[in-house]
């Protein structure tokens, strides 16, 4: 139970996912299933972003305006770690040299084209939605294949 | 090489960038063009362009090997490249060629099923969905493979729907489709985000090294592979999942259809040789263990169910679509044996049955655009209406049969001989078995097109009314295509040996 809640984070995405999985397979509503594709794609956000986190981790961001990188050669134009007063406390930076412990920035920046494409998939969900019931006059699935059950049988178009 | 040095330079140094970003770039102008006259136009020339680039891409990869192209110039592990090898040259190469067929095809067909004002619009959704697929093939970055996969399946969500002016069960079927499609697509990104846990890269080459490295790593990555394979088998409508594909492709509009049955579903597959085979490795007890049991299981049970469902099928187009998921089977029975013959006959029949299906689904909307053509027995007599339609029809039917002197023979007999070689005797009876269903879906349409005199209306008989020749031009040029394969075959088995020993190692 202990290492349950110590893991909660993972919980959590575990929850979200079987509940919005849950929600697209259970709902015959339309809505309701693009509400549950939302949760079941806002689930694997937070996995990724728990991905990112790292025990004792600082932002990784270097605020003081020193040069960084690699020269021609290869060799580091920082040595050293930067250290940098911030409010009350003081914080060492990343950077080499320094064994300073920093959260992965990566998962952050994938996961926020995954936003996207997420609101993305929602918007052209919502849109088929309204099209589908201007042609239906209703977003409950049994009742559009209803509708379509004597098309079906007929196998025509117009 | 002659055609590689009129080429200018740096189309063949940025080529592999520059074929994603013209039709990315390209697919955002269409979409506010005022004109559809000038949209089609356009698209006509953006995918010449990308004809002319991907021969060239091909021709140079065949002439120095494995390109790595550097996108910002960021070296591999952490920037993100571009990848062309012997496995994904073929595709680039396919998919360029089915959009640039599509699109000549699509100036009568769109006229007919899409509204004036939505073509400009449709346009634009097909450069997008082009170049979503490009990326797809082409990208060497894990992460990219999703944004890409997910480029080209939302402007495929919106080219389903476009069908509603023809049959309002496009809407519904787009629905299925980008519900079902979303699912794959965050199954795979789940996937993705345990293999970056295990490996911590997304560059495949990358992981691929570390992955071997760790001799297949732990849990996490298994549940990486299985959640990737889900994720993949959606989207390439593997047999228990498919459900989406019979509606998506029969209330699509016709050029749709034809590019998504020829190039959506292949990169799909594509995308899981090069995680089965490249990133994974079948060395790995758990991958060796899917490839036998699920990708063959599935894919025999696909080959069986789906072709009998094409047989109770009255839509034609349904029937297709049905036949579609069985020949996916074959394709994942190659894969699945994971014998380098094997996998070269599943990469060739993945090659072959995209010009086989594009060209029963064009020739199928050409009868629609005529006559309005959907069901089975509207194709009585169609033999002495449309004669040259139906001549198409037939060639890709009998290909899709595999008849010899057809594309769809050689990739059957390479498929046949793989199992063969790998003593899977019952593998080769299902080959057998589905041909034979394959015979009676195809035979029977062919029977009534040929052996019944066209149906009376109001008293005459309905005189003959071919197909335009912007659609006479397309489904042509596929049907010759695979009887050119059907006889000499050398250069495209070559092509897909050389995929299969990419992944395999010869031998």
């Amino acid at each position: 139970m202990g290492e349950l809640f110590s893991q909660y984070n993972y919980v959590i995405v575990i929850i979200l996912m079987m509940t919005g999985l849950y929600t697209v397979f259970a709902s015959r509503n339309l809505i309701k299933k693009l509400v549950g594709l939302s949760i079941f794609q806002t689930s694997v956000f937070l996995l990724y972003i728990t991905i990112g986190k790292v025990k004792n981790g600082q932002p990784p961001i270097l605020l003081e305006d020193k040069k960084h990188g690699y020269d021609d050669a290869g060799h580091a134009l920082l040595d050293g770690p930067i250290s940098v007063a911030a409010g009350d406390a003081a914080y060492i930076l990343p950077g080499p040299g320094s064994d300073v412990v920093y959260s992965n920035p990566l998962p952050h920046v994938l996961i926020l084209t995954a936003i996207v494409v997420g609101v993305a998939t929602l918007a052209i969900g919502l849109a088929l939605v309204v099209r589908i019931r201007e042609v239906y006059h209703t977003i409950e699935e049994d009742e559009i294949e209803a509708a379509d059950f004597v098309y079906n049988l007929e196998g025509t178009a117009d | 090489m002659a055609f590689l040095d009129l080429l200018p330079d740096w189309l063949i140094s940025h080529g592999p960038a520059f074929i994603i970003a013209l039709p990315l770039l390209m697919g955002a102008i269409t979409a506010i063009l005022p004109n559809k006259k000038i949209a089609w136009g356009a698209t006509f020339i953006v995918t010449i362009l990308l004809v002319i680039t991907a021969l060239g891409i091909v021709l140079y990869n065949q002439e120095v090997g494995t390109v790595v192209y550097k996108m910002g110039g960021w070296a591999p592990p952490h920037g993100i490249s571009l990848y062309i090898d012997a496995l994904n040259a073929p595709l680039i190469l396919l998919i360029s060629v089915m959009a640039l067929i599509t699109v000549v095809y699509a100036a009568p067909a769109t006229a007919a099923e899409i509204k004036p004002n939505k073509r400009a619009p449709f346009y634009a959704a097909m450069i997008l969905c082009i170049a979503g697929l490009l990326g797809m093939v082409l990208t060497g970055d894990a992460f990219n493979v999703f944004v890409f996969l997910e480029v080209s399946s939302i402007s495929t969500y919106t080219l389903v729907a476009m069908g509603a002016a023809r049959d309002r069960r496009a809407l519904s079927a787009a629905y299925n489709y980008l519900i079902l499609g979303s699912i794959g697509a965050t199954f795979f990104v789940i996937g993705i985000g345990f293999l970056y846990m295990e490996t911590g890269t997304l560059n495949m080459a990358d992981m691929a090294r570390i992955l071997a490295d760790l001799d297949g790593g732990s849990r996490v990555s298994k549940v990486a592979f299985g959640f990737i394979v889900i994720g993949l088998g959606l989207k390439l409508a593997m047999f228990p999942l498919h459900t989406w594909l019979p509606g998506a492709y029969a209330y699509a509009p016709t050029p749709v259809t034809a590019f998504l049955a020829s190039t959506a579903t292949k990169a799909a597959l594509y995308l899981l040789l090069r995680f089965t085979f490249f990133v994974f490795d079948p060395s790995f007890a758990y991958v060796a263990d899917v490839l036998m049991i699920i990708l063959v299981g599935l894919g025999v049970l696909g080959m069986l169910f789906a072709s009998l469902m094409a047989i109770f099928q009255t839509d034609i187009r349904r029937m297709l679509a049905f036949s579609s998921v069985a020949q996916v089977g074959y394709m994942l029975l190659g894969i699945g044996i994971a014998t380098t013959a094997s996998v070269a006959a599943g990469y060739l029949h993945l090659l072959n049955h995209a010009i086989i299906k594009a060209g029963l689904f064009l020739a199928l909307g050409a009868m629609w655009y005529r006559f309005g053509i959907t069901r089975m027995e509207d194709f009585r007599g169609l033999g002495k209406t449309m004669p040259w339609t139906m001549g198409a029809f037939t060639i890709s039917g009998l290909s899709l049969i595999g008849v010899p002197f057809t594309a769809g023979f050689v990739s059957k007999v390479n498929l046949a001989s793989a199992a063969a070689d790998t003593s899977w005797w019952w593998a080769v009876g299902v080959i057998m078995l589905t041909s034979i269903l394959a015979l009676i879906y195809i035979g029977r349409v062919l029977l009534l097109a040929y052996f019944q005199s066209p149906p009376e209306v109001g008293g005459s008989v309905v005189a003959r009314n071919e197909a335009p020749l912007a659609m006479l031009i397309p489904m042509w040029v596929l049907a010759l295509a695979s009887v050119v394969i059907g006889i000499e075959s050398t250069a495209i088995v070559d092509a897909s040996v050389r995929a299969a020993e990419l992944l395999l190692g010869a031998g």
